[in-house]
């Protein structure tokens, strides 16, 4: 069993619980992922780390109260367990491989979407952590989406702010915000991190191909054990398959199948499921990517 | 009694167990039992010892059963194997033990695998344990894995006194007996549980949720935990695809996903939060023993399902029994058959797998006629859901982790095959991580074997 050590409310529908986990937090590295399992009776829920101390053993973990899981989830308090909790999982970002003479020799530019902000955090506060400066868009729908604000502004050289909106930060989604920074601010990039829903990440992916950007984004596919067994977690990246699991879940993410990987998204995704999203968040239904603006062309 | 065939086992009704997940045997009665014991001949020089791969001393149970003495019979059989209620169901005895039967010259062989499970059975309902270990040799080994190798490797090392913990990747020990065999194959709870319970009894730990080659490394255990020798059984884990057009569409899935869903995670059950999806057609492609459990599985969650395979029924992996019970249920079989395709619609789902058909022509490596395609035979099957059954290979987290661990081309540690060690010093491996996709039985037998191999590298 594992204790729920904190919980709080991020922004509307979405929490941060911070969990007892020794031997995930002694060994977990900016980038990896875990598997949580409520109780016995509960799905194998994957999730991005976007915390951790190795003093304290702990490791945070930030989700969205929208299926019915998450919703279940949400439910417990601190000082409670959940049954399971196992990682960490998948390769760690490859750029902490790198030394922080390489990376303060490059501009890096974060981009944050929605949810997607919180597993951009840990990254954003390794670099710093080591020295290096980088830059951060969080984009979301609007002001009440925005998480991570204030911690990110802590640890990254600049933090900017989008919402499609306009109701905080600049009116625009993240697109609209890194051509901003190149075309007005005179920025320019070497490498570009996204992460956040599947659309968002696609359409950054267009534009930084454009840009000639490399990109690399983390995908959080359908997934059962998280080892590499099962293959649900499957991606088409340049002409081979790849789990997400065991090879990601980071990739080079101008040789991602999107379109695949949002159709292969849509799997499991109950009726009653998509009700629920559609009733709660509208029309960005995974928190506001700032990118899609009708349910449409959105898939994620 | 007729000597020449053996007592028949009582089964579920082929039509009613199509619409359930209860086990399809239902084993013998303690008379039926005793009866089929009697036609064992007690030979001098026992083959069926040497076609069993943790070597039970088959005719010393038997002769138990045959005086009534359960209880002594499950003590024999626990002298060699943690797991009889197990292998009862799903050894392929047909090939090792009852194949070698003197009494199967002429007529059957002696239902050894019945028996076996029928002992196990009756040692659970009168609470008969094996017996705990009484010494400690002040030693600590860490395994690998919660499968067939890693639990009998953990048994005998614990009955030698040996301080065990295993580390489980997932969340229920068990490894393929959980997550790949299922339920009506072999119960969960009352078979897999009960039996894991009592190598806990032996006094070996198991810790779950803990991902060598991530959560900590091989070095790390023995660096930082102290463990003075390892043992790998981590299984062949990683699905194989076709490569095949439209392998990703929505609703092809690996038999590993599959059964994982149904299994672990108990998806066939809706108390329970998995889902699963279970087109009303669905194909298996693939002929072993996996694609026989997917099958099956399908079947009992509604859908009409066909097994695909490339070469003709005789050449099928699976266990008679199993194509048998298959059949009996309602599998249809399209033999000498191989996808080309997998055709999709237009929102991205199988609509359909186009196939071509086979013939036979030379042998191939393995001995068997290799499958040749017939050329302008191509000819399309609609359905909804293919599953994927085409074999295993070793997950490379541990050997990718691990300091000087060798392995071969298909990435299976390379092991001694006496002792069961590996390229590195005090790194044992054993079962599907060294063979690649095999049986429980051959994966019991390698963890014997290195648990044999350990304790002589403990002693020294």
């Amino acid at each position: 069993m594992y204790r729920i050590v904190d919980k709080k409310l991020l922004a509307a529908n979405i929490y941060l619980m911070e969990i007892e986990a020794p031997r995930v937090a002694s060994h977990c590295e900016p980038g990896q992922f875990i598997i949580v399992r409520i109780d016995e009776k509960g799905e194998r829920i994957p999730l991005t780390i976007c915390d951790y101390n190795r003093e304290t053993g702990t490791v945070s973990i930030v989700f969205q109260a929208v299926g019915p899981s998450t919703k279940l989830m949400a439910e417990y308090e601190a000082g409670e367990f959940f049954a399971d909790f196992a990682g960490p999982l998948g390769r760690p970002s490859e750029l902490i491989e790198k030394s922080a003479e390489e990376l303060n020799k490059m501009n890096i530019l974060f981009v944050a979407g929605g949810v997607g902000t919180a597993p951009v955090y840990p990254q954003v506060k390794w670099m710093k952590e080591h020295g290096v400066l980088v830059d951060c868009i969080i984009g979301a729908r609007n002001k009440d989406l925005i998480m991570y604000e204030e911690e990110m502004k802590q640890v990254a050289a600049n933090t900017y702010i989008a919402t499609d909106d306009g109701s905080y930060g600049f009116k625009g989604n993240v697109n609209d915000k890194i051509k901003d920074l190149i075309n007005n601010e005179g920025k320019n990039y070497d490498l570009v991190v996204a992460i956040g829903p599947l659309i968002m990440m696609k359409f950054v992916c267009i534009l930084t191909k454009e840009l000639e950007i490399p990109t690399i984004v983390s995908m959080n596919p359908v997934m059962v054990d998280g080892t590499g067994m099962c293959g649900a977690c499957r991606l088409t990246v340049g002409n081979e398959i790849r789990f997400a699991c065991v090879d990601g879940p980071e990739f080079d993410g101008h040789l991602i199948n999107f379109d695949e990987a949002m159709k292969r998204q849509q799997q499991y995704k109950t009726k009653e499921g998509r009700q629920e999203l559609r009733k709660k968040e509208g029309s960005t239904h995974h928190g506001g990517c700032g990118v899609c603006s009708d349910e449409e062309d959105c898939k994620a | 009694m007729d000597v020449l065939h053996k007592v028949p086992v009582r089964e579920q009704d082929p039509k009613v167990r199509a619409g359930n997940f209860e086990e399809v045997c239902l084993g013998y009665s303690k008379e039926e039992a005793m009866m089929e014991a009697q036609r064992c001949l007690k030979c001098k020089n026992p083959k069926c010892v040497a076609g069993c791969p943790v070597s039970i001393n088959i005719p010393g149970f038997i002769k138990s059963v045959e005086e009534g003495d359960i209880g002594a019979a499950f003590k024999t059989i626990s002298l060699y194997s943690s797991l009889p209620a197990v292998c009862g169901r799903v050894c392929p005895q047909e090939t090792q033990c009852e194949a070698q039967c003197i009494r199967g010259l002429k007529g059957d062989a002696v239902a050894i695998g019945k028996l076996e499970r029928f002992v196990a059975d009756w040692a659970k309902e009168n609470d008969i344990h094996p017996d705990a270990p009484t010494k400690k040799i002040g030693k600590k080994v860490a395994v690998i894995g919660s499968g067939p190798a890693g639990l009998t490797c953990a048994g005998d090392l614990a009955k030698a006194g040996v301080d065990v913990t295993i580390f489980e990747a997932l969340h229920e020990p068990g490894g393929v007996l959980v997550y790949g065999i299922p339920e009506f194959r072999l119960p969960k709870k009352n078979v897999v549980e009960y039996e894991i319970e009592n190598v806990k009894r032996l006094g070996v730990k198991i810790e779950t949720n803990v991902v060598v080659g991530r959560s900590i490394t091989i070095d790390q255990l023995m660096e930082e935990e102290h463990f003075d020798a390892v043992f790998i059984g981590s299984g062949a884990g990683l699905p194989r695809f076709m490569g095949i057009p439209g392998e990703n569409a929505n609703g092809v899935f690996t038999a590993n996903e599959y059964l994982t869903r149904s299994n672990l995670m108990k998806a066939f059950d809706p108390d329970y939060d998995t889902p699963i999806l279970s087109g009303d057609k669905v194909a298996v492609v693939g002929g072993g023993n996996v694609a026989m459990d997917a099958a099956r599985t399908a079947l009992r969650l509604g859908s009409k399902v066909t097994v695909i395979y490339r070469r003709s029924e005789a050449e099928l992996p699976a266990r008679i029994e199993e194509v048998h019970h298959a059949k009996e249920e309602g599998i249809e079989f399209k033999f000498l058959t191989n996808p080309t395709e997998i055709l999709v619609d237009e929102n991205g789902w199988v609509r359909g797998i186009r196939c071509v058909e086979m013939e036979l022509g030379e042998p191939d490596a393995s001995g068997r006629r290799r499958p040749v395609e017939k050329a302008g035979s191509e000819f399309d099957i609609e359905l909804n859901s293919v599953i994927m059954s085409l074999g295993t290979t070793p997950n490379p987290l541990i050997s990718s982790t691990t300091k000087e661990l060798k392995v071969d081309r298909r990435r299976c540690v390379t092991i001694d095959e006496m002792t069961g060690q590996t390229s590195k010093e005090g790194v044992f491996a054993g079962g599907d991580v060294v063979t690649g996709a095999a049986t429980v039985i051959l994966a019991m037998g390698a963890g014997k074997t290195a648990a044999t191999g350990i304790l002589e590298y403990l002693a020294k």
